[in-house]
């Protein structure tokens, strides 16, 4: 029985051997037909034109950073002061009845919160407070990842906040602190590697988030180096999804081969992010 | 048996915290509610907005298309088109995933509960699962692309839901190893001392005692992985779902799912001389989606609450 269940133990291994060779594997054909110095595009109109073989990495680079920075002052604020409330402030009754609510959108799929950025923030929210040149632009696109991302910065940190022990509460009650005091001097500087933890992880799935990006950054796999919030960027996950050719394009040659060097790109990016994050969860662990 | 049981010790500890803090009057303790208050609204607002939007747009599409929505097949006009390959998709990758992820997920994480000693290779295999579980969905796309449409071709006839519900199933299965460890995990160590006790083996242990007993709460987050397998559509694009025709259905061919039919609609523009948009179409999809996506949802959660009940009551 004990070869069988490690066999299956290691299946997981097996998969992430797998994933790194076709990662890697892709990435070498790549770059042996598109070299390195050509992944900065140093003309006057730099972007990611693949079907021309253009790949300009700061653009696909520049929409990630944006839209998932974006998507950050979407979901920490909301994530943490969610969380904040529902350890700290709610009553047992009024946390049976959030929780689950926020369980709903932690469930949510991401087509569906893709759908939303396209449908309703681009052209109802963003639309009228900025007027931007183009309906479908990074700003909505942000948020939408934003929203997608609320519930697991909420759920990190409140794991974060429900760790720090009571006793250390009762302490600062004890010597006369108020409520708000103690919430904010010792609750969340207790907490604090958790709270790290969880924005880490937040932005790393922010990074990696691909429909909602695919779906309202407004490009259609290409385009020009944008830096401006308000206009139509191509994010790493974008640009993958767009160079796969789903279901009908020839497949072949640098515009396809250049999806695993991405990939490898986010790979490695979001694991050092989820390692660093992972870390931060354990020391929340050692400590209480 | 302690002389104070922990629920009694429990209420009063709030009782007291009550008491301590119902002074709370001052400027800034009132300012750090009312912000807390504003973040919790403003995400509960958020929600309630992305439903009515999706739910509105749905209705005409109900009310004029009735069940031919879910029985038609995808097409270029929105006064036709139905979510039958969709569901059809959808349907064997869930079958999928319950049948191939399920067993090999529950034996890693017996292993890495019940018979994994401290040595390197499986704090490895530990370390390899967390971080795989963190792995973006696009990624899986391009595994799926190269192991199961290309290498395994002759067994899944390249891009079809075969490759798909494979893929999927790889995606979720870190997921279900880290839940069911977890509940593997939380079974009471007395109720394994008390099986070897009566000279049982380490496996029948496992079967007889700790199985059953961590079952609802493997249970729970199987279902939870499941509901995300149908709602993820990054690595099906990879993969090559289709988004245009699709005249039949079947095993071995093209083939599509339910989240990609929201994806292709959304973004497609409707013909001038039909009655229904496609975006709102794509609403109706999406709806269809919510609720089964919601439905397993709504039944791991009342699981995990019934089962913790019976926990903390004996």
């Amino acid at each position: 029985m004990h070869a069988f269940f490690l066999i299956a133990a290691s299946t997981s291994v097996v998969i992430s051997a797998l994933i790194l060779y076709t990662l890697v594997d892709g990435a070498i054909d790549f770059v042996r037909e598109i070299p390195f110095s050509q992944l900065i595009d140093r003309s006057t109109q730099p972007g990611w034109f693949p079907r021309r073989e253009r790949f300009d990495l700061p653009t696909v680079l520049f929409g990630t950073m944006i839209m998932s920075l974006i998507a950050m002052v979407v979901a920490v604020p909301l994530g943490l002061g969610t969380a904040v409330f529902l350890s700290e402030y709610a009553s047992g009754r009024t946390r049976r009845i959030i929780k689950p609510i926020i369980e709903v959108l932690a469930g949510m799929p991401s087509v569906v919160v893709g759908y939303f950025a396209l449908k309703f923030i681009a052209p109802d929210i963003v639309g009228p407070l900025f007027n931007p040149d183009k309906v479908q632009n990074m700003l909505a696109a942000g948020m939408g990842i934003g929203i997608l991302t609320i519930p697991i910065m909420a759920s990190v940190s409140e794991d974060a906040l429900s760790a720090v022990p009571g006793s250390l509460r009762e302490a600062s009650f004890g010597v006369g602190a108020r409520k708000s005091s103690t919430v904010v001097q010792v609750v969340l500087p207790a907490a604090v590697s958790g709270i790290v933890a969880a924005f880490i992880i937040t932005i790393s799935r922010a990074i990696g988030e691909t429909m909602v990006a695919t779906m309202a950054g407004g490009l259609d796999g290409s385009g020009a180096r944008a830096t401006n919030p308000l206009d139509p960027g191509l994010s790493l996950t974008a640009a993958m999804t767009n160079a796969s050719g789903g279901s009908d394009n020839v497949v072949a040659g640098a515009p396809f081969q250049v999806l695993f060097f991405l990939g490898l790109l986010l790979f490695l990016l979001t694991m050092f992010l989820n390692l660093i994050g992972n870390r931060f969860v354990r020391r929340v662990r050692q400590k209480y | 048996m302690a002389l104070v049981s922990p629920k009694v010790k429990a209420a009063t500890r709030d009782d007291v915290r009550a008491g301590l803090t119902r002074r709370d009057k001052n400027v800034s303790g009132l300012v750090l509610q009312i912000v807390l208050l504003i973040a919790v609204t403003t995400t509960l607002l958020i929600l309630f907005t992305l439903l009515a939007r999706l739910f509105v747009p749905a209705m005409p599409v109900f009310a004029e298309r009735g069940t031919g929505f879910l029985t038609d097949t995808i097409g270029s006009s929105p006064d036709k088109v139905g979510i039958w390959p969709g569901i059809y998709g959808s349907l064997i990758i869930g079958l999928g995933v319950v049948v191939g992820t399920i067993p090999l997920g529950v034996a890693a994480a017996v292993y890495l509960e019940e018979y994994a000693k401290d040595r390197w290779y499986n704090h490895l295999i530990v370390v390899n699962i967390r971080n795989l579980a963190g792995v973006p969905a696009v990624i899986y796309g391009i595994l799926g692309l190269t192991i199961f449409v290309g290498w395994l071709s002759p067994v899944t006839s390249g891009k079809t839901v075969i490759a798909a519900t494979l893929t999927l199933a790889v995606l979720v299965l870190p997921v279900v190893i880290i839940t069911a460890s977890e509940a593997i995990r939380a079974v009471p160590q007395g109720l394994r001392d008390a099986g070897y006790g009566v000279g049982a083996s380490k496996w029948e242990v496992t079967r007889d005692h700790v199985l059953p007993y961590a079952a609802p709460g493997i249970l729970t987050g199987t279902v939870l992985s499941l509901a995300r397998a149908l709602g993820e559509a990054a690595p099906l694009i990879l993969i090559g779902a289709i988004t245009g025709l699709l005249p039949r259905t079947s095993l071995d061919g093209p083939f599509t799912a339910l989240p990609m039919t929201i994806y292709s609609w959304s973004a497609k523009a409707t013909p001038p001389d039909s009655t229904l948009e496609f975006a709102e179409v794509a609403a109706a999809a999406g709806v269809v989606l919510l609720c089964i996506v919601l439905l397993f949802n709504i039944v791991a959660v009342s699981m995990r609450n019934k089962y913790e009940k019976r926990r903390t009551g004996t």
